[in-house]
């Protein structure tokens, strides 16, 4: 408590709950504000889904093309949202001085990260739903498994993704940033196996893509769904990429523009 | 949350103490030595060129940045080390951006309201600042002036203690600035410490209890207002013919008389009725006539002027 001049008591402790949920609430209104902002995270991977599914012209190996792609497209949303929505926002909030600002508010950092997580996984799981109802209604896909695994995997690869996408806002400059992600999905789109199967590429190409984020959660969420259980090497993979980008990214942020 | 001890050093009645602060930026100094004090519920005005080191100072207290020597205090706490406690008795009005572009006034000061744990009333701030009409507009859509004043709001939100205010009038018309200066002097009235820096004098003026001039990092004036502009030689001075006979005239008044510029004469001393009569009968008694009389203190802008001077002959 303290006391003002006109001796009001003014109650000095911070609402930390509902800070953050306020903080939450506001990244998610902001990240479907604009409806060009939802085409990557929403648009591209329904629309690879129902495509691809529908039109049989990629190599997806010897299964059904709807089992190929749920794992793919699952992990098209969450680097779509974790990283490139994220890393784009983030970026534009520091370019605009508004996290310098929170920065002056009681809004600590850890309370401003678990907003953007929330935020994060809120949108992630609208997509997460959608993706899985248009596959099992529209398409007649039926996971072989993992009912309970694919979950947790879809959360350490958000969780991953939103690390990375934090680094990247926190170092690059916000052009760079817009650059950098759109530039990285698309390649990331061609060489993770999400769309057709890996092994059509270049074998190089195909080992990099499985030790990029998108192609390892596609890898571990593939052998989850098919009821293969954990495919450790694809989930240690995952983990290292969210080490990276938390151990970097807590040195090398910056919050001001 | 453990409370840090204020620090025993800071003066009781001390809301920011400022010693010695220097802060440089690629081994040039911003602030250079500074010493400020700044009493609680007192308005200082910083007052200074472009460049002076103003924001920075602010800076420092807000505890965005480190000193490179010296201390800075606020609330008895060192900025950085104390940002918890600080930030929720603290509010601060950036020049320019720190909101999201997207994001409505409305949305924004509710947010920010939710970081309190007593907030003013989101509604009430949006009537204050004039902003109900354009509640639901993106902040990158609002005027300059309207953006401003959302900033002031959101400096407010949280009841605070300290307030910082950069620039807070700069681009607002003359309705939007008295209606700030009217929100300034509510806090003023509630006992709030306000820091003000502005280039404007006559803000300082009309706000501040006391000014602080600085220039290149450094504190070259400060005091309240009567004080400063007493501290200048209180003076008369007229237009007359150029080249009156100096050393008579100075003779006649008994006190020094100079001419600065040819035909604009400065005399050195209080504007007394007797000066003025001697003044008058000297020129009288040699058929010169008169033609611009002025007496008395010099205003706050003659100081600054005079203080800051070698900026301004350089600026283009």
């Amino acid at each position: 408590m303290t006391r003002t001049a006109s001796g009001t008591e003014v109650p000095r402790t911070t609402p930390i709950v509902r800070a953050t949920l306020a903080q939450a609430a506001m990244e998610l209104r902001l990240l479907v504000r604009s409806a060009e902002s939802l085409l990557v995270p929403l648009g591209i991977p329904l629309g690879v889904l129902v495509f691809f599914s529908v039109v049989d012209v990629l190599p997806t190996g010897g299964e059904a093309p709807v089992d190929f792609l749920v794992p793919g497209v699952l992990a098209i949303s969450v680097v779509a949202t974790g990283l490139v929505a994220v890393a784009i926002q983030t970026a534009f909030e520091r370019k605009y001085a508004v996290l310098k600002r929170l920065g002056g508010t009681p809004l600590t950092r850890g309370a401003f990260l678990v907003a953007k997580g929330l935020s994060v996984a809120a949108l992630l799981l609208v997509q997460t739903v959608l993706v899985v109802v248009v596959a099992v209604v529209g398409l007649g896909w039926q996971p072989g498994g993992g009912l309970l695994l694919a979950p947790l995997l879809v959360l350490l690869g958000a969780l991953t993704s939103t690390a990375l996408g934090l680094l990247l806002a926190g170092t690059l400059r916000a052009e760079a940033t817009l650059a950098a992600t759109n530039g990285l999905f698309l390649v990331l789109l061609v060489i993770s196996g999400v769309t057709f199967e890996a092994e059509a590429l270049p074998a190089p190409l195909a080992a990099l893509g499985a030790l990029l984020p998108m192609g390892a959660l596609r890898n571990a969420l593939d052998s989850a769904l098919s009821g293969e259980g954990l495919a450790v090497e694809a989930t240690l993979v995952l983990v290292a990429w969210g080490l990276v980008a938390v151990v970097v990214g807590s040195r090398r942020f910056r919050w001001e523009p | 949350m453990p409370e840090a001890a204020p620090d025993a050093a800071a003066a009781p009645g001390t809301a920011i103490a400022i010693r010695g602060l220097t802060k440089r930026y690629d081994r040039v100094a911003a602030v250079a030595g500074l010493d400020l004090e700044v009493a609680i519920g007192e308005t200082l005005a910083l007052l200074g060129p472009n460049g002076a080191g103003k924001t920075t100072t602010v800076e420092c207290c807000m505890g965005y940045r480190i000193p490179d020597e010296g201390t800075v205090r606020v609330l008895g706490h060192d900025p950085r080390r104390d940002r918890a406690l600080l930030a929720p008795r603290t509010g601060l009005m950036l020049q320019e951006g720190g909101v999201y572009p997207h994001a409505f006034p409305e949305e924004v000061l509710r947010l920010f309201a939710a970081y309190y744990r007593a907030p003013r009333d989101p509604e009430e701030l949006l009537q204050r600042v004039g902003l109900t009409g354009s509640r639901r507009t993106r902040f990158r859509d609002l005027s300059g002036g309207q953006k401003q004043r959302l900033s002031l709001a959101l400096a407010l939100i949280g009841r605070p203690e300290v307030v910082y205010l950069d620039e807070p009038t700069t681009g607002l018309d003359v309705a939007a600035r008295r209606s700030t200066w009217e929100l300034i002097e509510e806090l003023q009235a509630d006992g709030v410490t306000v820091v003000l820096t502005t280039h404007l004098l006559d803000e300082a003026e009309q706000l501040a209890d006391r000014v602080a001039i600085i220039d290149r990092g450094r504190l070259i004036a400060q005091g309240t207002l009567a004080e400063l502009t007493r501290a200048e030689h209180p003076r008369v001075t007229f237009v007359a013919r150029p080249g009156l006979e100096l050393a008579s005239l100075s003779a006649a008044l008994a006190v020094p008389v100079t001419e600065p510029s040819a035909g604009q004469y400065l005399v050195d001393a209080d504007n007394e009725p007797e000066l003025l009569v001697r003044l008058s009968r000297w020129l009288a008694d040699r058929g010169e006539r008169i033609e611009d009389l002025h007496t008395g203190t010099s205003s706050l802008e003659d100081v600054f002027l005079r203080l800051t001077a070698d900026d301004i002959e350089v600026a283009p």
